[in-house]
Parts: C-alpha cells; structure tokens; sequence
C-alpha cells in the first residue's frame, strides 16, 4: 500500500527516509511545532514551492530541458486566481474559474512554445524561453488595468479562508482554528497529493521514455519514440503543474504581483533548489525547497551574527551582511554541480552503496 | 604557411566566397521605411539614436557571441562583466573629479580613456579567472554549462554588490560629451556620435583581425570545425581563453559606454541587459560576428522608431523582431556552418 502509494519510487537510503519523514511531518503538523506568522508562513512557502521545483524537476531533472519560463507558468496560475477573485469576487466558483483560465493559457502557451523551439538545441531553447519570459513580464506589468501593474493585486478569497473565518471558539492543542489554519491544510493537503501525483508520472513507461530521452534522445527516436512529442507533453505537464503552483500561492498570501511570483529571481532560486536537492528525483525537490527556504529565512540571523563577529574585518564584513544570503547558496550551487551533481538525494543515495 | 600556398594563380583559382547581401540590406530599408512615418528631423535624431544604441549593443555581445561560436559555451557571467565594467569606469573616474568637470575635450578624454582601459584589462582579467574556475571543469556539458553560468552569475553579482553597494550609483557623463549637436533642425546627441565612432572602431577592429590575422584565421577554422584546427596541432583551449579574454574586456568596455548611456549603475545593469543581447545573437546567427553587429543595429533601430511611433509596442519589438527574423532565416540572418 504504502509502496504503492509511492509509485514504488522508494527513497533508498535510510538517512533520506529519515529526513524525509521528518519534513513532512514538519509540515504536517507546523501550525502546532511551529507557532508564530512567520513560521507558518515559510511552511506554506515550503509546500508550494515543493511543487513548483517537481515540476521543474520533471522538465529539467527527468527529460533534460532547460527552461527559464517557468516562473511564467507560475505566475499565469498566480494571476488566473487573483484576476479572477478580484472580478468575480471571493467565491469557490471564482477560484475554480481562475484555476480552469490560467490552465487553459499555460496548456496553448506551453504546447506552442515546446512544438515551434524544443526541436533545437538546448541552449537556444533556454534562451527562446528567457525571452518569452521576460516579454510575459513586461506584459503583466504593462496591463495595469487587468493585473494591477506593478503594485499587483489584493483580493479577498473565499471566507473558510479568511483568517477572521473561525469554526470553533475553543482552540485546539493551543492553537486557534481559524481560516488561516484551514488555509494551510488546503496547501498542504493539494501539495501532497500533486507531489503523489508527479512521482505516479515519472515513475510510469511515460516517465522511462523522458528518462530515456534525457540520456540519449537519438537512441530514444532509433527506438521509435517521437521525441518532440515526448519532450512537449513533458513541457506542458511541468507548465501545468507549476500552474497550479501559482494559484496555491495567490490563495494563500491573498495577493499577487509581479515580484512574487514572476521575477527572475524567482526563477534562479527554482534552478538552485532543483540543483541542490538533487536533479531526477522528485524527493530532491523537497529536500531543496526545505533546504533553500529554511537558509533564505533564517540564515540572515545566523549572517547577522557571523557579521558582528567579524565586525573588525573590513571585506569579511561585507560578505556576511546579512542581504548576502544570496552569495552563499550561489557558492553552495556551484559547488555542488561540481562536487555532487546528483545533489543531496543522490549523494545520500550513493552513501549506502 | 609554405610559401608554395601563396603564390597568386593558386590563390586566383581559388572559389570566392559570395558575400550575402540581403541582411546588409536590411538596415537601410528599415531606415527608409521609418522614414515617411516622421518628419526628417525627428528621423535623423532617431536613426542616430538607434545607431547608437546599437553600436553599444553590439559591444557587449560580440564577445558572447565569438565565446559560443568557438566554444559552444554560454555564458550568463557576461552580464556582470558588464556591471563590472561600469563599476570600475565609477571608480576610475571618481578619482579625478576636475578632469571630468572641465568642460575641455583633451582633459575630458584623458579621463576617459585610462577609465575605458582599466574597465577592458580588469574585466579581462576577471573573465580569465571566471573561465579557469567557472566553465573549464563543465566543456561540453551543455546543460551544467547553463546552470554554472547562472551560479556564477548569481555568485558573482552579490560580490559587486558586496564591494559597491546594491544602491544605484551615478556615472554622469564627462561634462564635453554633453548636449547636442544641431544639425540643420536635427538634433544628435554627442555622446552618441561617440558611440558610433567607438562601435565602428571596435568592429572594424574585429573584422581587421578575423579577416586578415592567422590568429583570426584560427578562430574562423575553429568556429567551423574545432576538431580538424586542434588534429592540425592548434591548442585552440589557448586560442580559446585569449578569444574569452577579449570577449569579456568588451564587456567591460560595453558596460562603461552602457553605464554612461543610463548614467546610473546598479548590479543589476548588465543581467537587466543579457536577454536583449541573446536575441541579438540569435538574430545574428549564434556564433557570427557580422550577423551580430547587424543584429545589433536592427534592435537598436527598431527599439527606437517604435518607442517614438507606439511606445506600447516598443517594450516588445525586440521580440517581435527576433520572430520575424528567425522566420525568415530560422537560424539567424548569417547561419554559421557546423560541420
């Protein structure tokens, strides 16, 4: 049941199940480990994002494309549901309206993209895709009556997820049962089953043919396999997937604009977490995310302190400022495309033998 | 080379190679197309504008483009290369305040020529050791490539912001290179004269040492065919880093003309830039230098005559212009012949 569940894609090392259990369960019961806003909140990031870098995953560690439209796709899921909660108002109908738009939008654009520029060489693709990106962006801030420009959008969601929505006066195990409780649990519950979901894909015949396709896509075609197809239905799955990313997000900071869910940065962090997890394993991207989200929000205290150790050394100083977060993941990037390119899953994969 | 290759009936029978023409043509007919759409003057203000602005363009990319011809690498750490370039121009210049105050062109260029020099040696330099430790453990490894690149980048950005500061610095213009120049009723900016003058030197430059070098010949040979120069006992990784050297010193040099066109410089400055120069590449034919100079000229153009015609349509021309380019040449205006 339990490898069924899985897809019978088992974790294979006992410190990574160890550590995966501890995650999820981490996550499963945040709102009671982990009191505090803040606290709750960089869980919920650390859900969606375990989507969004799966999904990335599927198109960057299983079939070997490298796109930089991704946050694109996460940002149409992140403006369908904000767009549409902003006109039609905060009801289920609306999100479910938003969610259908922006997918209908991410599945042309997706299969456009993969059929006219996934026939070329990597690097072009990459490149194509950078620039749709970036055209995508200039366009959302350019509709300011549409997407709120700039500024981005506020909205109201539906009630049960308002954090003034209450279902019981009495808290339970010291925690009150608000909308904002049901809002994390709607993350976390969406999260697990679309991660269940994406090991079902990468595990199937579907799956071994993008694998195939990755190591040797000539030998893949020789076996009869139209590549091109494979390689798009591969692109439009993750742009689907990472849809649905975008409109977790928007539900649960009850805002959108261009900074959150589309900027480039956005972008590079996916790549990092992808990369420092562990490429063609999907349980790398949680270890990533958790990994990259935990350092984002909480290495600045520890660069705060490394930065008043060091306060007499002029250059050392500066590179433990605290805004340099950045400047130590980018070196643990590097280093670990270099020294273990499977990442962190991979590596504690090998430990064992 | 055998003086017996030389001798001039052999080098008559050889076949010439047919210049294609139809992209030089390109430029011209685009300019007289704008031409009925404005009134002369506006016309002559933008055309030099757009020149200009493409001249600086094709600064910064012809080094990306020569770096992935050769090598088939690419490289995203370009961008800071021309941040880097800014940076220095920065602090060069705010050593001699008076030299650049002065309103006398010898002084203004005194000051401006050491800074253009430090800006093109250091980035050089720089880019010498971002290729040793960076991209010489990934050749041939397309997708680590990309990724290294990014990290570097990433990497790389937080130092300059580490040494500079992430504020918005200033780099205002030499006080001789500001204002216009009136011609008839047309109006040309100077620093944008000097823009071209530069641009034009840089290309001639390039082409003079492609054309008419044995090192130009090398690096021609090998953006066709790598491995016949390396069996014919060419170190091209050699050639390699000194074409890397050259192509990250224009960086810089792209970054001081760049900087002082925006006369503000953040970190940001050149990864805000990069994907205008891949399309430009692309455009181009990725590898070659003549179709990224034309390339270049083209965006800076069409950049400039839709932000005066619908300034709407101006934030997207560049790609609409790659679109219309690449469905006329699918592999860009000069394709380069791989074997």
């Amino acid at each position: 049941m339990r490898i069924q569940l899985l897809s019978g894609d088992l974790p294979r090392s006992r410190v990574l199940t160890v550590l995966l259990i501890a995650i999820v369960a981490g996550l499963a019961f945040a709102p009671f480990l982990f009191p505090g806003a803040k606290a709750l909140n960089v869980a919920a990031k650390i859900c969606i994002f375990i989507v969004l870098v799966a999904s990335f995953d599927l198109l960057l560690g299983y079939t070997g494309i490298v796109s930089f439209a991704h946050t694109m796709f996460f940002g149409i899921g992140a403006y369908g549901v904000a767009i549409a909660l902003t006109t039609l108002g905060p009801t289920w109908p609306a999100v479910a309206a938003g969610i259908a738009g922006a997918l209908a939008l991410a599945l042309v654009l997706s299969t456009l993209i993969g059929l006219f520029s996934l026939r070329v060489k990597a690097i072009f693709y990459a490149m194509i895709t950078l620039a749709v990106a970036t055209a995508f962006q200039t366009l959302a801030s350019q509709m300011s009556d549409f997407t709120g420009g700039e500024d981005g959008l506020s909205f109201k969601v539906p009630e049960w997820l308002t954090p003034g929505f209450s279902l019981s006066d009495t808290p339970f195990l010291g925690v009150a049962l608000n909308g904002k409780l049901i809002s994390y649990y709607l993350v976390f519950a969406v999260t697990v089953a679309l991660f269940l979901i994406m090991l079902r894909i990468v595990n199937s015949p579907f799956g071994r043919v993008l694998q195939a396709i990755r190591e040797n896509p000539f030998r893949a075609e020789a076996l009869g396999y139209r590549t091109v197809v494979y390689r798009t239905c591969s692109n439009v799955l993750s742009a689907g997937f990472a849809t649905l990313a975008g409109a977790l997000l928007a539900l649960w900071l009850r805002y959108n604009g261009p900074d959150t869910s589309l900027s480039f940065q956005i972008m590079i962090s996916i790549l990092l977490m992808v990369v420092i997890g562990g490429m063609g394993t999907l349980y790398g991207a949680v270890v990533g995310a958790t990994l990259f989200l935990i350092v984002e929000n909480y290495l600045q205290d520890l660069l705060k302190l490394a930065n008043s150790a060091a306060s007499g050394v002029p250059v050392l100083r500066d590179l433990f400022l605290p805004d340099r977060w950045m400047l130590w993941l980018g070196l643990l990037f590097v280093l670990s495309v270099y020294r273990f390119p499977s990442g962190i899953v991979g590596k504690l994969r090998a430990r064992r033998g | 080379m055998s003086a017996s290759t030389s001798t001039a009936p052999a080098l008559d029978a050889l076949p010439t190679v047919r210049l294609d023409r139809a992209p030089l043509l390109l430029i011209p007919a685009l300019a007289l197309a704008a031409l009925p759409l404005t009134s002369l003057s506006t016309w002559v203000t933008l055309t030099f504008a757009g020149l200009a602005m493409g001249m600086i363009i094709f600064i910064m990319a012809s080094g990306l483009t020569l770096v992935f011809g050769l090598m088939d690498v690419f490289n995203f750490g370009h961008g800071v290369f021309i941040s880097l370039g800014a940076f220095l121009a920065i602090t060069v210049l705010a050593t001699m305040p008076t030299w650049t105050a002065s309103d006398r062109l010898l002084l203004n260029l005194s000051a401006l020529v050491p800074a253009l020099a430090v800006a093109m040696l250091v980035t050089g330099v720089v880019g010498l050791g971002f290729e040793r430790v960076i991209i010489r453990p990934v050749y041939g490894h397309p997708l680590k490539q990309i990724m290294i690149t990014m990290g570097g980048m990433t990497v790389a950005e937080e130092l300059l912001k580490a040494v500079w500061g992430p504020q918005a610095i200033p780099l205002p213009l030499p006080a001789a290179f500001r204002g216009s120049l009136v011609l008839g009723d047309a109006a040309v900016e100077k620093y944008r004269l000097i823009a071209v003058v530069i641009g034009l030197l840089v290309f001639g430059a390039i082409y003079w040492v492609l054309s008419r070098t044995k090192v130009g010949l090398l690096i021609r040979a090998g953006v066709q065919d790598r491995e016949m120069v390396e069996s014919l006992g060419y170190r091209i990784r050699r050639l390699f880093v000194g074409v890397f050297f050259a192509g990250s010193a224009l960086a810089g040099l792209g970054g001081v003309m760049w900087g002082l066109y925006q006369q503000t410089v953040t970190t940001g400055l050149g990864s805000g830039i990069i994907v205008l120069l891949f399309i430009v590449i692309i455009i181009g034919g990725l590898g070659s230098v003549g179709g990224c100079f034309i390339g270049a000229l083209l965006v800076g153009l069409v950049g400039n005559y839709a932000g005066f015609l619908a300034p709407k349509v101006a934030l997207f021309s560049d790609i609409l212009l790659m679109v219309v380019i690449l469905s006329w040449r699918p592999q860009g205006l000069y394709p380069v012949v791989k074997r």
